[in-house]
């Protein structure tokens, strides 16, 4: 009776409305395959396919930041009986998916035709793991969370291997497959435990809830739960395992193994997507779960991610340090900022509430890297290096500026932005960071941070120095490197693109207008 | 806020370098002759400015920051951050003497035949609002922002067109810079988190501040603490003792009109950091950090004065000099009283003014010479009689002869000194360090200027004879010189207003805790004053300085 109940009001209710940026996605992205069988795109020309996936998830974006900033009267619903629940916080996070899907499908579209690889299907996978991802910024219950979880892999596990004559980017794929399949289940395990744990709480010992029973995997059901049995070792032990799972997505300590290889190897757009929508979605859900049903275990759990966020940091600057590659180089960059993000997550468990202020300046992190990421990644497309597009290494950049003028100055302001240089967004983000964790007296967490941007100064700056100033004069016998930017100019889209992503770096970086109000 | 002429002069000051340094970045400015005469705007203007808003400062009303500019809806509202700009005591003759540097170095840049001028020039008025930028925020945020706007365009001048060994010298500076920074960054934080104002300005935490440490909460360990913080961070950005090695080196790479702007004002932050923010808002921990900070600043003015002593290179020793002779700064900060301070802000304008023409005539020379080693020089003084001048000037002020602005910080920093008794050993050891720039700056005119003209030096005559300085040339020297004559000849043109902020009782925290902790009470006597009646008694030649005589010498902030 009760699920023929549900089940009338799936159908009764305009319950799918409220998803409809998830489901227009998927649909494009299945049209776009057909399009691609009627209208296939002609060798280095722009395609009808990548045309039609920029325009309707541009379309998508806007319509759907009217929607959320205008249209609609409250922010706050649960739908599907609390499989999803919507908010503010998640839909600024579908904005920033939706946001990073377009810019994928952007810049993918320059390499793919500088590459000749085919387009169609690459810009209907990123739509369909944008939507998953969407999806998963939502959900209150563990089951969609899992399901959006392994949706955007098995997108993922294909984006990765998709330059399939390459065998760096096979390699990239396997890793990424293996590595990806071992998170997940952790993870799995990890709800596995819970959900044993929760559904008969005398077998294990555990104080039951008073009120009748309720959906285990649900995010409310199990923060009571958690709460009333804070110091069972089971639950510890899965809760444990779910952040493990997790830390393998966002790339943390002692999970973040495959950083370098499968950035490495994967096509440059997709490292991008993989940098930035893949480790924003695993913050969302940490920041979730940390603010959500694993609320009462702040004590255990603040010093074993305090232990993370410090390995991590350490372990992605001094790994980065040493790069001449500059496609591994960001991935372990980004493994260190992993770690800084990590020290908000902490710290937003010291403030009441889900939408503190820490969790904002984490979120507002992630729009600074998003903007910072796609402006580097955009440039990074446009080279053709000899050895292959994995082979990007810092002596192509030499004497970039006199060469590339524009594209130097976008990647410039990336770098800065990165390195947490004012004026930039990232150096509000990481000002705001090392507030929120100076009030919720994260001192050692600060030092660590402190001490990795240090760090960080010099690989960042590194590769401007490689950029802008001129280079020394070569030894005669020395071989000369062909140079991987003839022909690199950017067509109009791309060019307004990253001009837009640095004016807006350089913009939040002085006046961050209503975003200011929310902390 | 009301918007007064004032006011638009001190935005129009900041903001006309930067928008000249936007229009010169994209390009809206092609033809050499156009760049050249944007770039004049953009020096001449904000010297013009900041003339009139020092001649404008009322020193005779109370303390506090005047042209007030307040926009609340631009920064983080959250954390109290809104741009605030303003001008006080100790910033207006800082302020000053930045445009006054500015506009020589920017001189220098644009009457150089630099390659790819454009660009340069974007980079340096850039630099320009920000040096401006940072003496004018009253608001803790922006001041540091400001700052970093300076410092990131100096890695990249250096980069691009500095001499020899420009890549190492730009990432050490970089690195250094970004360090002391950061740390600065984090006392900055904490200095918001704990005070809880709803503004992150200089006077609203004051207030708060000063409420917590009556009511007990903001002790000894904490001020310590973020004293600390501030103290090491400012101190690696000022080149602190045995923070200092990039400052030389990056110096001798940095192409002139950098190196002027560089050591003469954008140094300048740090100390400037710590006499308006640090000293006033932390006196607890500035009293525990006094006797370190006055031993760094002896190995500053001793060990480098001695490293300077080595240098065979002019380009070198001027920038050891310039390490240096901070050290004397830190010292008058370092005392902790009103004269010390003040006399250091003092010093700070005068500093900057005699580097910044030092660097100048360095390149003057090395245009003549070819060479920056003064064992390869020699006999320049009959060729070039202006350009000797100017250097004879320029060392003599440097060594802090009267009749130069240095000797009037210098001298108010040893009276300081003497005046405490914990410090008085301080003074015997920081005079010693007048004789070792004496010895380097006249071995320097000597081996420079006079004596046998080497061989390299009539090889290279041969060429091209070498000829004395032109009149675009003279100017920017002249004018440098001249801004130090005029403090060394009439010290009260900055120390009246110096005095005014310093001595305000509702500013100067230091003086009372320092009663507290039992140092003596004349620690608050103003610069003006001291000055004044030592003035009398030695060089009475002018007669505006005896008219201090009457400057009141007990105060409010006495017991």
């Amino acid at each position: 009776m009760n699920s023929l109940q549900s089940f009338k009001e799936f159908s009764d209710g305009n319950q799918w409305l409220v998803i409809w940026p998830e489901t227009a996605l998927a649909l494009v992205a299945v049209l776009l395959l057909v399009l691609e069988l009627l209208r296939p795109a002609r060798k280095g020309m722009p395609s009808l396919a990548g045309r039609f996936a920029r325009l309707s998830q541009a379309l998508i974006l806007i319509f759907f930041l009217l929607d959320f900033l205008v249209w609609r009267p409250s922010w706050d619903r649960s739908i599907f009986s609390g499989l999803l629940s919507q908010g503010f916080r998640s839909d600024i996070m579908r904005s920033l998916f939706l946001l990073s899907s377009l810019l994928v499908s952007i810049i993918g579209e320059v390499y793919l035709r500088r590459r000749n690889l085919p387009r169609g299907e690459f810009h209907g996978l990123v739509m369909l793991a944008s939507a998953a991802l969407m999806l998963l910024a939502q959900s209150s219950h563990f089951l969609m969370i899992f399901m959006a979880l392994e949706a955007a892999a098995v997108c993922f596990f294909v984006l990765v291997g998709y330059r399939r004559a390459s065998a760096k980017s096979l390699e990239a794929g396997m890793k990424y497959l293996i590595f990806g399949a071992l998170s997940s289940s952790l993870f799995l395990f990890g709800i596995v435990l819970l959900y044993g744990v929760a559904i008969g709480p005398e077998a294990w010992g555990c104080q039951a809830i008073e009120f009748g029973s309720g959906d285990p995997l649900e995010f409310h059901y199990l923060g009571e739960f958690i709460a009333l049995n804070a110091e069972h070792p089971l639950l510890r032990a899965g809760v444990v395992l779910v952040i493990s799972g997790i830390a393998f997505k966002i790339g943390a300590a002692p999970f973040q193994i495959w950083v370098p290889d499968v950035y490495h190897g994967a096509p440059t757009p997709v490292t991008c997507f993989l940098l930035v929508s893949s480790k924003a979605a695993g913050f969302f859900l940490l920041l979730n779960l940390v603010n959500g049903p694993f609320e009462s275990l702040v004590d255990f759990l603040a010093p074993l991610l305090g232990v993370v966020a410090t390995l991590t940091i350490f372990f992605g600057n001094l790994a980065a340090l040493t790069q001449r590659n500059v496609k591994r180089m960001l991935g372990l960059s980004g493994v260190a900022h992993a770690g800084y993000m990590l020290v908000g997550v902490i710290a937003s468990m010291y403030f009441p509430g889900d939408s503190d202020r820490a969790t904002w300046a984490v979120i507002f992190y992630l729009f600074a890297y998003l903007l910072a990421s796609f402006g580097t990644f955009g440039v990074m497309c446009l080279a053709r290096h000899p050895g292959g597009d994995a082979e990007q290494d810092l002596e192509h950049y030499a004497g970039f500026g006199r060469k590339r003028p524009f594209l130097a100055f976008v990647l410039t302001v990336g770098q800065a932005s990165r390195a947490g240089l004012p004026i930039s967004a990232g150096f509000v983000a990481k000002l705001l960071l090392f507030a929120v964790a100076f009030q919720a007296k994260l001192y050692l967490s600060l030092v660590a941070m402190v001490v990795g941007v240090v760090i960080s100064m010099y690989y960042y700056f590194g590769w401007i120095r490689e950029a802008l100033f001129d280079p020394p004069p070569p030894f005669s016998d020395e071989e000369v490197i062909a140079d991987p930017w003839a022909g690199a100019d950017p067509d109009p889209t791309l060019k307004l693109t990253l001009f837009i992503l640095t004016a807006a770096l350089l913009v939040l970086g002085l006046w961050q207008g209503p975003l200011g109000d929310v902390f | 806020m009301e918007i007064g002429i004032d006011q638009i002069v001190l935005l129009a000051t900041i903001g006309i370098p930067f928008l000249a340094s936007l229009v010169l970045f994209c390009g809206f400015v092609a033809s050499d002759a156009d760049v050249k005469r944007l770039g004049c705007l953009a020096f001449i203007l904000p010297f013009a400015g900041s003339l009139w808003l020092f001649l404008r400062f009322d020193y005779g009303i109370e303390a506090g920051n005047q042209f007030s500019v307040l926009f609340e809806r631009v920064g983080l509202q959250q954390f109290g951050i809104m741009f605030h700009l303003g001008l006080n005591g100790v910033s207006t003759p800082l302020f000053l003497m930045t445009g006054i540097v500015g506009l020589a170095g920017g001189w220098t840049a644009i009457c150089s035949r630099t390659d790819r001028l454009r660009l340069y020039l974007a980079l340096l008025t850039l630099m320009h609002s920000g040096l401006l930028g940072f003496f004018a925020s009253v608001d803790l945020f922006f001041f540091f922002l400001f700052h970093e706007f300076a410092l990131v365009p100096s890695f990249v001048m250096i980069g691009l067109w500095g001499g020899r060994d420009r890549r190492g010298a730009a990432m050490k500076l970089l690195i250094y810079l970004l360090v002391g920074a950061l740390l600065t960054l984090g006392g900055l934080v904490a200095l918001n988190v704990y005070a809880e104002a709803d503004r992150f300005d200089f006077p609203t935490l004051s207030l708060a501040l000063s409420e917590m440490v009556a009511d007990g909460e903001f002790g000894e360990v904490t001020q310590f603490k973020i004293f600390g913080l501030l103290l090491f961070g400012l101190g690696i950005l000022v080149a602190l003792f045995p923070f200092h090695t990039w400052a030389p080196r990056a110096y001798a790479a940095a192409p002139s009109s950098l190196a002027m702007l560089h050591a003469g004002v954008l140094k300048k932050f740090g100390l400037y950091g710590l006499a308006q923010v640090a000293l006033p808002l932390l006196p607890l921990g500035a009293l525990q950090w006094s006797s370190w900070l006055i031993w760094l600043a002896l190995g500053n003015i001793l060990i480098v004065g001695f490293v300077a002593l080595a240098q065979t290179n002019l380009r070198k020793m001027i920038g050891y000099a310039s390490v240096m002779h901070v050290g004397y700064c830190f010292l008058g900060i370092g005392v902790l009283t009103a004269l010390g301070v003040g006399s250091a802000v003092m010093l700070m304008v005068a500093h900057g003014l005699s580097v910044a023409l030092m660097f100048l005539l360095s390149k003057y020379i090395d245009q003549r010479c070819g060479t920056f080693e003064m064992d390869k020089m020699g006999g320049l003084a009959t060729k070039t009689p202006i350009l000797a001048c100017l250097f004879v000037g320029g060392c003599f002020a440097m060594i802090g002869l009267p009749g130069f602005g240095n000797f009037w910080g210098e001298f108010g920093i040893f009276m300081a000194l003497g005046e405490i008794p914990e410090t008085r050993f301080a003074l015997g050891l920081a005079s010693f360090g007048i004789v070792i720039s004496a010895i380097f700056g006249l071995r320097a005119v000597a081996k420079v200027l006079f004596g046998e003209q080497t061989d390299a030096f009539l090889a290279a005559e041969k060429d091209q004879a070498v000829k004395d300085l032109e009149i675009t040339e003279i100017a920017p020297a002249v004018l440098l010189l001249g801004s130090l004559l005029l403090i060394g000849f009439w010290p009260r043109s900055i120390s009246d207003s110096v005095d005014n902020e310093l001595m305000s009782p509702k500013r100067y925290l230091v003086s009372q805790a320092g009663n507290a902790f039992g140092l003596p009470s004349c620690c608050a006597s103003g610069v003006s004053s001291a000055l004044a009646n030592d003035a009398n008694v030695t060089t009475d030649f002018n007669g505006s300085i005896g008219i201090s005589k009457d400057f009141p010498e007990s105060n409010t902030t006495n017991e």
